[in-house]
């Protein structure tokens, strides 16, 4: 079973339209969107959803009014700053540690279980599909990717399926890193803006770290032609593939607009062609 | 007054807009809290006048002193300590460094150790104080960095802080504390339902807000009917235009090229100072 990563570094390069597309290619893959944070894969493969469990990632500590003695020494010994002046926790910034429920003298303090999103598992046309959705605001996104990843894992085996596609968030911080531990490949949505080039380094450094295999694919190479080569020779001078280069052509949004893949809606189109050919590539690297 | 700049989706311009805001305002500070990706310094090429290091604290343990009595790894709810047969296992990356492993080890066998975990920056760029946070590769504790960066609010200026995208821990750490929060998004269905995320995040933190609409001349019309549906305030809008793309792809903010832009960045603020009151 290979895993194969869709990541950027920097937002809105374009992780998911090129994961869907690869679904749309890929046929029968096994697909996880593991942007918990703000997914959005759902909205182009249009998943129907079979199966949905809880998500109780984190704890909440509660002040049991009655029994405080306004001590004041779980403010002090909070390391994540929930405990307001007026012995209130925040919700935001409770970690659930559970450090004020020792340091309480009265006991006055308990942890609770809080519900802080959901895990779905769901059919697409082109392959089953784990995904999720973390509450707005809810903390401990990387348990969450954990689950989801682990789901996708559960049906590939019980489908028999050899691949897994993964949509990543943006960053390199801890949903990214959940999302590609231990995967076999990782391909890097760039673009060619200096902000592009500066991100594109750290996720490359990323997959490096945890020896992920890279590729790189520069998205609407044609805003900047010259920061394309840049970007073409700093891979080669690392031996790093550049897999693909796409051009700019607003059928993508209007794609995205119609909430269809850019292989359904424009499979004429140039940037059409060029996934498709990216993703033969990308396939005889991974030896699939 | 602190504005935060956050979206949601990624990609839909809020170092763009943070940056170009913060130059046609005078007396500023803007920090860069996306410090897994922090872009504000490309577009600005600031002197760094200082650099200070991150650290977090992550247990050690002193295998001479622990009883395995297991104590530790019962407490921590992340699962950082794992009971061997011979020995405490330590996952540090799964630490939040809470500290709470120390308080419950009866055998004072556990000391807490620094890792360096980012870098802050600080400079100057054409008149404004720019701090930003950078993360080291593979660490997953961008929040530690964020709330060090923050620690360098200078409230006698206008404070401008640009957030990374998303809706949880690292934004929430970036908005709170701010008066006023501007959610960048563009006019398309991934940019209206992650804005939808974004506006219940604020709405729990109980932080005013308004939209930048970016790249306005593309997609539908859904953002709009949304906003005022939710009566949510339209503050700014920026069209598509290649030559705004190409600016940015060479890292300079276009309201240095297009002047024209800093009174609507001018506008878009004191609509911000009108709906907070200050």
């Amino acid at each position: 079973m290979k895993e194969f990563v869709v990541l950027s570094g920097k937002g809105g390069t374009g992780k998911t339209t090129i994961t869907a597309a690869f679904a749309v290619l890929a046929k029968k893959a096994i697909l996880a969107d593991c942007d918990v944070d703000a997914p959005d894969l759902h909205m182009l493969l249009h998943p129907k959803i079979i199966k949905t469990q809880e998500f109780r990632g984190s704890k909440l500590a509660v002040i049991d009014e009655k029994k405080c003695v306004k001590c004041n020494v779980c403010l002090e010994r909070c390391r994540f700053d929930a405990i307001n002046e007026n012995l209130t926790v925040d919700p935001l910034s409770c970690e659930g540690c559970g450090v004020c429920t020792i340091v309480c003298p009265a006991s006055a303090i308990t942890l609770v279980e809080r519900v802080s999103g959901y895990v779905y598992i769901s059919r697409t046309k082109y392959g089953s599909m784990a995904h999720a959705f973390l509450s707005p605001g809810e903390s401990n996104s990387g348990k969450l990717v954990t689950l989801v990843r682990q789901n996708a894992k559960m049906l590939a085996e019980r489908e028999r399926n050899d691949l897994i596609i993964i949509d990543c968030p943006p960053g390199i911080g801890c949903p990214v890193i959940a999302s590609v531990t231990g995967a076999d490949a990782g391909l890097v949505v760039t673009e060619p803006t200096l902000s592009g080039i500066h991100d594109l380094e750290r996720a490359l450094g990323l997959l490096a770290y945890f020896h992920v295999m890279p590729f790189v694919c520069v998205n609407m190479f044609d805003i900047n032609k010259e920061n394309t080569e840049k970007i073409v020779i700093f891979c080669k001078e690392n031996g790093i593939d550049v897999v693909g280069k796409i051009p700019f052509n607003p059928v993508v949004t209007e794609s995205m607009v119609k909430e269809m893949t850019i292989m359904e809606y424009a499979p004429k189109s140039d940037v059409a062609k060029e996934i498709e050919k990216m993703w033969i590539k990308i396939l005889s690297n991974l030896k699939i | 007054m602190i504005v935060s700049v956050a979206s949601g989706k990624g990609g839909t311009g809020k170092t763009t807009i943070a940056v170009n805001l913060a130059l046609s305002l005078r007396n500023v500070q803007i920090l860069d809290c996306d410090v897994e990706e922090p872009n504000v310094h490309l577009l600005l090429n600031p002197k760094i006048s200082k650099e200070k290091t991150v650290y977090t604290s992550t247990p050690s343990i002193q295998e001479g002193l622990c009883n395995l009595c297991g104590k530790c790894a019962d407490f921590c709810n992340y699962n950082a300590l794992f009971m061997g047969s011979e020995k405490v296992i330590i996952f540090p990356e799964l630490c939040h460094g809470c500290g709470g492993c120390v308080l419950v080890c009866p055998q004072n066998a556990i000391k807490e150790e620094e890792h360096v975990i980012g870098k802050v920056k600080f400079g100057f760029a054409r008149g404004l104080e720019l701090v930003y946070g950078e993360l080291v590769i593979g660490k997953p504790f961008a929040v530690p960095v964020i709330k060090e960066v923050k620690r360098h609010i200078n409230k006698d200026k206008t404070v401008i802080l640009d957030s990374s995208p998303g809706a949880s821990c690292p934004v929430i750490e970036t908005i709170n504390g701010s008066d006023f929060c501007i959610l960048v998004t563009e006019p398309t269905p991934f940019g209206l339902h992650d804005l939808k995320i974004a506006v219940q995040v604020l709405k729990k933190m109980a932080v005013a807000f308004g939209i930048v609409v970016n790249r306005a001349n593309m997609g539908d019309k859904k953002v709009y009917e949304y906003c005022e549906e939710q009566d949510i305030p339209i503050l700014l809008e920026v069209p598509f235009e290649r030559k705004i793309a190409e600016l940015y792809s060479k890292g300079i903010p276009f309201c240095l090229e297009m002047p024209e832009w800093k009174e609507k960045f001018q506008m878009l603020f004191n609509k911000i100072k009108e709906l907070t009151g200050k």
